[in-house]
């Protein structure tokens, strides 16, 4: 008998009482806080950004490139990933300003290896959706945010985020995505409490998370 | 009880003494009973704010729990769908009955790909099985990636909480292992490190980039697996989960068999519940969420072992299976006095705290003097039910396990005379167990008494006798130790 005929078999001897069928229990329930209205969502998103040491700001279409300018020259970015479906207005400004902007294509004109991402400073992204009772943003890595290494590796991430895309709680944010993509929800930059459980910023992924929101 | 497989014990908690024995010895360690002391009252207090903005948490721990217990009771039928939906996105499916089968299944692919390295995340599921030791000895060097295990692995050490397993080290400890450890396995600790946990912290960055960046095959756990879609969820708070799942060419993820979630939907509960049950947070920095392969992105090998070990058996026990629903918060551990004092290790397992007191007996079953020994290592003060995301009734279940150790031993051996007083005591569990919650919930019901002269804790309250001062009163104790805080006076009263 194979391993999983085996273990099968173990588990439905196991679970020989049990009398209701698979989905006998309704819909899943769907337990979730609401925003008293779309401003409050918004600025409850901006509080608990702001909470994990993300540097947070709100700004018009028109004022993405400056404010993306901005957080870069804060961190003393030089290079700047740039992901294939970015609005190329976002990085503008930047790349004015000096910054050297680069695509996901390496020496070899494939996608950049693990070590060229490793010498870039900061990628600018867009997001799929984000949640406000959390302060998280969720990116399911479409071409305006680029494939997962791309929002990992740099040691700055840099978030452009619609106002209509916030939506209050997390099954809200749930019931939008698309499992069949790679998702990755993002709270704050990386952090670790592990030494003596004092939060320390910044252990593997972009030590700088600077969310800009639009509208 | 059931014939079905108990999980073997592993080779490192063989011949372990009771939980008692080993609980004297951490209990003179003066240095851990203050770190432990300081972070579970750390984590305590953040837990109680970030549940107490959560006005569904009650009808969030119904859902979770119900989420659970759906998945549980039809798992056969859960996981035959899981494995479709992951084989159907380009995902392998490996089935293992018990720890040697799920180590050879990860050695081989390994060695397959001709890596004589792997790196990996934090996982308990691995831990359970040794799979590091496993490699090591198949010539494989696997390196843990998340601090605490790097810590704990670079010290030759072994976790001693789920959450925070070095939490029994304090920073200076932490410099020290590193300075002298990180340059025998790779990229040395800078030479002015401080114990400042800034500079700790990116000691470990530069130490694991190099690694990361380099590596061919990971290894991880899983927080969930979604039955319907074929998800794999890993939660975590330092990026080196997303660095594993994202850079290697080849993904080979460990879950246990009651990781598994029926839907896609079940997760909005679960991602509520967890974070702020285990870190106090309102929600983890990274959750990565990955079904099977993407094309052009992250791993394009992805393997999935399925891990049986000893799960069966306790699935096949009506009332034990609930401790299947266990997510691994770690919030038992954290309200749990025993386990304040004790620390970690004396559960001689990877599940410590009074989850562990609970899920290592039904796994291993109560041949070992350390297994019979964890249903008494508890107060029956009933925090735990409180606190546990998925309402997993801790102490009933505790009670019910010192019933059946005191039935197998009776008559038989010597322990029987003691074992059966406990059985007199334990006889009527309703009457006992409502004095002793009275005791957390309002701490007066028994007004003077000591917390010794709880019946039952012979064994328990004589270790913890040696570095207490001997008039402490349960009150005194709760007070100097919990401040002014009435036990257990939250919201979460279910
Ligand atoms: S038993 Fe409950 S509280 Fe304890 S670790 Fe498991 S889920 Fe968390």
């Amino acid at each position: 008998m194979s391993s999983r005929e085996e273990i099968l078999g173990r588990l439905r001897a196991a679970t020989g009482d049990v009398t209701s069928r698979p989905g006998d229990r309704g819909p899943v329930p769907v337990i979730a806080a609401t925003g008293e209205s779309a401003q409050a969502t918004l600025d409850l998103f901006v509080a608990t950004v702001a909470d994990y040491r993300a540097s947070v700001v709100r700004c018009t279409p028109e004022q993405v490139g400056a404010e993306v300018a901005a957080a870069l020259v804060r961190a003393r970015a030089h290079t700047v990933l740039v992901p294939p479906g970015l609005d190329t207005s976002w990085v503008a400004r930047a790349r004015d300003a000096g910054l050297r902007l680069r695509t996901d294509e390496g020496e070899d004109g494939g996608p950049l290896t693990a070590q060229e991402l490793d010498g870039i400073d900061a990628v600018v992204t867009a997001a799929r959706v984000a949640v406000a009772t959390t302060g998280t943003i969720v990116l399911d890595h479409a071409p305006d945010q680029g494939r997962r290494a791309l929002t990992l590796v740099p040691d700055q991430h840099v978030c452009v985020v619609r106002a209509d895309q916030v939506v209050h709680d997390v099954p809200d944010a749930v019931a939008l995505l698309d499992p069949a993509r790679p998702l990755t929800w993002v709270s704050g930059p990386s952090a670790t409490s592990d030494i003596e459980l004092d939060r320390v910023e910044g252990v593997h992924g972009p030590r700088t998370l600077d969310v800009i929101v639009v509208g | 009880m059931t014939d079905l497989p108990v999980q073997d014990t592993s080779p490192t908690f063989l011949g372990m003494p009771s939980f008692q024995r080993s609980a004297k010895v951490a209990l003179a360690d003066t240095q851990q009973r203050r770190n432990l002391a300081h972070a579970t009252a750390t984590i305590r207090a953040k837990r109680a704010a970030a549940v107490g903005e959560v006005e569904g948490w009650e009808d969030l721990r119904l859902a979770g729990a119900a989420a659970k217990d759906e998945a549980l009771h039809h798992l056969p039928d859960y996981l035959e769908q899981l494995e479709a939906a992951l084989t159907a996105r380009g995902a392998t499916v490996h089935w293992a009955r018990d720890a040697a089968e799920a180590n050879r299944v990860v050695v081989d692919l390994a060695r397959a790909k001709g890596a004589d390295e792997v790196v990996k995340v934090k996982s308990m599921a691995t831990q359970e099985i040794e799979l590091n030791e496993t490699l090591e000895a198949a010539g494989i060097a696997a390196w843990e990636t998340d601090l605490a295990e790097l810590i704990v692995q670079l010290g030759e050490d072994r976790p001693s909480h789920i959450l925070v397993p070095a939490i029994h080290r304090n920073r200076a400890e932490i410099r020290e292992i590193f300075a002298r450890r990180m340059g025998t396995v790779g990229r040395a600790a800078p030479a002015d490190l401080t114990d400042e946990p800034e500079r700790l912290a990116e000691a470990a960055r530069l130490h694991l980039r190099e690694k990361f960046l380099r590596a061919r095959v990971a290894v991880t756990g899983a927080n969930f697996a979604v039955a319907d879609t074929g998800t794999l969820v890993v939660v975590e708070s330092e990026g080196n989960g997303r660095m594993c799942l994202t850079l290697p060419e080849t993904l080979i993820t460990v879950v246990g068999i009651e990781k598994v979630l029926p839907t896609f939907a079940d997760l909005a509960t679960m991602l509520q519940l967890l974070p702020r049950s285990s870190t106090g947070e309102r929600m983890n920095p990274y959750t990565s969420m990955w079904t099977g392969v993407t094309p052009g992105d992250g791993p394009q090998e992805v393997h999935v072992v399925l891990l049986d070990s000893g799960r069966s058996r306790v699935l096949a026990d009506e009332a034990g299976r609930e401790a299947l629903r266990c997510i691994r918060c770690s919030a038992c551990l954290n309200v749990c006095p025993v386990y304040e004092r004790t620390g970690g290790h004396a559960y001689g397992s990877v599940y410590p705290g009074p989850i562990g007191a609970v899920l290592n007996p039904l796994l291993r079953g109560t041949s070992s003097e350390v297994d019979r020994s964890l249903p008494y290592a508890s107060s029956l003060c009933g925090a735990c039910f409180e606190a546990c995301p998925v309402r997993i009734d801790i102490p009933s279940l505790l009670v019910r396990l010192r019933t059946q150790v005191v039935d197998e031993a009776s008559g038989r051996s010597a322990e029987a005379a003691s074992m059966k007083a406990a059985a007199w005591m334990f006889g009527d569990h309703r009457r006992l167990e409502a004095a002793q919650r009275a005791v957390t919930l309002g701490g007066r019901l028994l007004g003077g008494r000591t917390i010794r002269s709880l019946p039952g804790l012979g064994a328990w309250t004589q270790a913890r006798d040696v570095p207490s001062p001997p008039t402490e009163t349960f009150r005194q104790w709760w007070a100097r130790t919990h401040g002014d805080d009435a036990p257990h006076t939250s919201e979460e009263t279910p």
